[in-house]
């Protein structure tokens, strides 16, 4: 930066812009939001002339720290456990980084503020910094870590697992439907604002924990362009909040936004903090302890509460539901017990918990052992093939689940599952807010109100539907999760990869038939599925324990 | 007098104990361990690039590995990136590849570069006291069409290129695009930040002048409206093409090259060259990826033909435009003390140019190709 001041310089680049008098810019994304009333509110200054600079320094540093790790072996030191779940975060994470650069125009267009369009705009390109450094991060992993397997096969898997598909919303969700429904309040005011804060803080922490300090490198880098989106964001809400009309939207869309946002990040992040660590002190904080400070602390009662005062209506009632269901209903180990169920149509290893593992659990959350132990202590006993099948096809007293068709998550907390008859087809979905997003929110009307610009959710939402009735062993074949002999299995419910022998192959899944829970639903009498229901909400799904 | 033994006993601090795992690549021998690249895709050459590695396949398509489709949609039914957001068709979008190989490190690399040589070219001028060695006549052409300038730049970088880069059915064009865009937003901004440090520094320099200058001056309505109908443009690849194979050559590179960058020095400018030759080699990549990419829809097995048509029919909407922007321009080339160029020889220059540029593309050149000083 000249000795002009930051100030003085982004004054005068506020005269870069003109009222246009030929033509206008196409709109090419539609809003129901009306900004006609808004005062122009000033987003973070950032001037270009210093950002290239500042972001060119911090890459530098990211990359020292890249050719550090290698000198220094750092994966002679990183847990196994840690980085098999990085296949599957790495898949995922580039896609929304670069969904919200794709997001800013559709921002842009929706609000007139040129001093904004300026703040997007480099958002815009820190986004497509987040994306490459991260997928960069990953092929560092790929040529560096024991077991490249996954990482290899790392964008083609984002776009065929049903574990990505449910990330790829956080994406997706960013760059489709109304402009401001997707680029301000689902993107900035939701997902960046409220969840990169575990996504990008507290999982970082956890990877030095478990031996990884690339991770850490990486993602706080990324996290230190957050502050300026959040910037953003704030602006549009501000200006948003100008306009009575706007109000029923914005209660709407941070409705659909926190919940389907809880829904997704909890599930992921929950999991490999919890499931992904080795560090198992006593004093570590949980993810339920990450999340009371980082979501609710933080976010909710120190940026969404003061929000009320001008008239935002906050979800309230959700945010305390969804600390409910991480607390109370065991939801992120709900996930992580159907990922590992889940095994074979998985891209990545997942080691079985210990009792080491078992102790840290039940400190942290009294009861767990009574739920998820005897469960876990099968996993480990079937982890190997020869004698068994993989546990899903096991009777260990664990049933499938079905699939949310909101947030395509499984319906874990069984007792809250929605099923109802939506667009002519049986739907399930995991909570009454997920059933309200499909039933109610997307539509081209909300609360007697048109609302022509709302997205809608399509594609094939149930992932087993387009595998039923096939064999798992060609399942996984069509996939492409098959090492690079034809035959053993990419993943494996264990990190034994010094003995053949344990290795699944596919001959060892053949013969197992994978059936879509949602196609039987849907072919069950009325009678049959009401009891189907009935049975499926009130089963507790634990697993007894071996006399 | 405390001792060590009486100091309170300290809790013991809590850490991760790092443990060595032996987690690193060759520790063992078993299927897929010397899997050690991206498979999903091919390359270009035997060996990808770090370009390829971070960009290709990022950005999801349901022609290649998106099982499900994209699960959100616009209420008009469509979703995710569709094809026919332009009407240029490919057997095979994934092929471009951008010639720039831009991703994160270049593009701050780069710009970070650009702005650094900018500002100590300033930083000296400013020390050698170079503005006030500047006639009346210049300083008021610097104030005014140097000036004016700024806000083409932002006008196609905010309005085309950032628009343009969500609609692009792969991560390749989409973040050529973006990059395109930056340099365009950075341009314009370096080029205000020189307008406000000749203000701060130059008796009788009009820092505000250049708003006025774009939105009335006769001479800059032409360029006005060019830019303000590109950024109507709704399908993006024409909106690319109009912007960097039709207005760059015949407006861009004949304002800051063929004239700013011919006269400065006559007229005892060093510094804005620098400023705005900064501007012509961010359009030097940019052109690159541009031909890279309409080299690749024309040359289609399928859709060649198609394409070429539809790119004729847009160059002989877009020529016109920015030939009557480009002519209207005149009466600068009389405006500094010293004119070394005449307007006819710089608007040759950039026609020939630019009838280059499309017959290289396989276009027919618009008839347009009299010379100016013919004409007259």
């Amino acid at each position: 930066m000249s000795r002009q001041s930051l100030s003085k310089a982004h004054k005068k680049i506020t005269e870069l812009s003109w009222d246009p008098t030929f033509a206008t810019p196409a709109t090419r994304f539609a809003t129901d939001y009306r900004f006609d009333k808004a005062p122009k509110k000033d987003p973070l200054k950032q001037v270009l002339r210093s950002y290239f600079p500042m972001e060119e320094e911090k890459d530098n540093r990211v990359y020292g720290a890249m050719d550090g790790a290698i000198r220094g072996n750092m994966f002679r030191q990183v847990q196994e456990r840690w980085m098999e779940w990085q296949k599957l975060f790495l898949s995922i994470i580039p896609f929304p980084e670069i969904s919200a650069a794709r997001a800013m125009p559709m921002a842009i267009g929706a609000v007139p503020n040129p001093q904004l369009h300026n703040g997007l705009a480099v958002q815009m390109i820190d986004e497509v910094r987040h994306s490459t450094i991260q997928m960069n991060l990953k092929r560092l992993y790929m040529n560096h870590y024991i077991d490249p397997a996954g990482f290899d096969i790392s964008e083609k898997a984002f776009a065929n697992c049903y574990a990505g598909t449910i990330g790829r919303q956080f994406g997706e969700g960013f760059i489709t439907g109304d402009a401001i429904t997707a680029a301000n309040v689902y993107l900035t005011l939701v997902a960046e604002t409220a969840f990169t804060n575990t996504l990008f803080v507290a999982m970082p922490a956890e990877a030095a924990a478990n031996g990884d300090y690339l991770l850490p490198s990486v993602f706080h880098s990324v996290q230190s362009d957050e502050s300026r989106h959040i910037s953003n964001g704030y602006s549009i809400l501000l200006m948003a909040l100008a306009d009575e009309d706007n109000r029923q939207l914005l209660e709407r869309d941070l409705r659909y936004a926190w919940w389907n946002n809880h829904c997704v990040v909890d599930a992921a992040i929950g999991t490999f903090i919890e499931y992904g660590s080795k560090d198992r002190r006593k004093d570590r904080d949980s993810y339920a302890e990450m999340w009371r400070r980082w979501i609710y602390d933080d976010y909710y009662r120190s940026y969404l509460i003061p929000l009320e005062k001008y008239g935002l209506k906050i979800p309230h009632d959700l945010v305390e539901e969804a600390w409910k269901r991480i607390w109370n209903q065991g939801y992120v180990h709900k996930v992580a017990q159907f990922f590992a169920t889940g095994w074979p149509v998985n891209f990545w290893r997942i080691d079985g918990m210990t009792d080491d593992d078992f102790e840290w659990f039940e400190s942290k959350y009294p009861g767990w052992y009574a739920e998820y132990g005897a469960w876990w202590e099968a996993y480990n006993r079937l982890r190997h093939p020869g004698a068994n099948k993989p546990i899903a096809f096991e009777d260990v007293g664990y049933q499938y689940p079905h699939r949310c068709w909101s947030c395509m998550v499984p319906c874990l907390v069984r007792q809250d599952m929605v099923v109802d008859k939506v667009d002519g087809q049986w739907r399930t979905y995991c909570s009454e807010t997920c059933a309200w997003t499909d039933t109610t929110a997307f539509r081209p009307e909300y609360e007697g109100r048109a609302t022509p610009s709302m997205g809608r959710l399509t594609g094939k939402r149930e992932w087993e539907t387009c595998y039923h009735g096939q064999d798992l062993a060609d399942i996984v074949t069509d996939l492409g999760y098959v090492r690079d002999d034809g035959k053993t299995l990419i993943p494996q419910p264990h990190l034994d990869l010094d003995d053949a022998k344990k290795l699944w192959t596919l001959d060892d899944v053949r013969g197992n038939t994978f059936i879509s829970p949602n196609v039987a639903l849907n072919e069950m009498s009325d009678e049959e599925r009401e009891a189907h229901v009935a049975d499926y909400r009130s089963r507790t799904n634990i697993t007894p324990s071996m006399p | 007098m405390t001792t060590q033994a009486d100091k309170p006993a300290k809790a013991e601090r809590s850490f991760p104990k790092p443990q060595f795992t032996d987690a690193e690549a060759g520790a063992l021998v078993f299927p897929s361990s010397t899997s050690r690249a991206f498979s999903y895709y091919k390359p270009q050459k035997m060996r990808a690039t770090m370009y390829e590695d971070v960009t290709f396949d990022v950005q999801p398509d349901p022609e290649r590995h998106l099982l499900q489709g994209w699960i959100y949609g616009f209420a008009d039914g469509s979703s995710g990136y569709p094809q026919d957001w332009t009407a240029l068709k490919s057997s095979d979008w994934h092929r471009f590849l951008d010639p720039n190989e831009e991703w994160e490190q270049t593009i701050y690399r780069n710009n970070a570069n650009v702005v650094r040589q900018v500002q100590q070219n300033l930083a000296n001028a400013r020390k050698a006291e170079a503005y006030q060695q500047w006639s009346r006549s210049w300083a008021r052409f610097v104030e005014r069409h140097v000036g004016a300038w700024m806000h083409a730049e932002q006008g196609l970088g905010m309005h085309v290129f950032v628009a343009i880069q969500r609609s692009a059915p792969t991560n390749m064009i989409n973040n050529a695009l973006a990059v395109n865009s930056v340099h365009k937003l950075r341009f314009a901004q370096d080029l205000a930040l020189y307008n406000l440090d000749i203000e701060e520094r130059l008796d009788g320099f009009d820092g505000s002048a250049h708003r006025e200058v774009w939105q009335s001056d006769p001479a800059w309505q032409g360029v006005r409206e060019n830019t303000e109908r590109l950024t109507a443009v709704q399908d993006w690849a024409e909106a690319l093409f109009a912007a960097n194979l039709v207005f760059e050559p015949l407006v861009g590179e004949l304002f800051r090259s063929h004239l700013v960058l011919q006269i400065s020095a006559r007229n005892g400018d060093y510094t804005t060259p620098t400023v705005m030759g900064a501007g012509e080699n961010d359009y030097d990549r940019d052109l690159r990826y541009t031909r890279a990419l309409f080299t690749l829809l024309l040359g289609d097995a399928t859709h060649g033909a198609g394409n070429k048509a539809v790119v004729q029919e847009w160059l002989e909407r877009w020529a016109p435009v920015s030939l009557e922007a480009a002519r209207r321009l005149q009466p600068l080339w009389s405006q500094s003390a010293e004119k070394p160029v005449r307007f006819e020889d710089s608007l040759d220059r950039a026609k020939e140019r630019f009838a280059r540029l499309i017959e290289d593309l396989g276009l027919a050149a618009p008839a347009d190709r009299t010379s100016e000083r013919n004409a007259k």
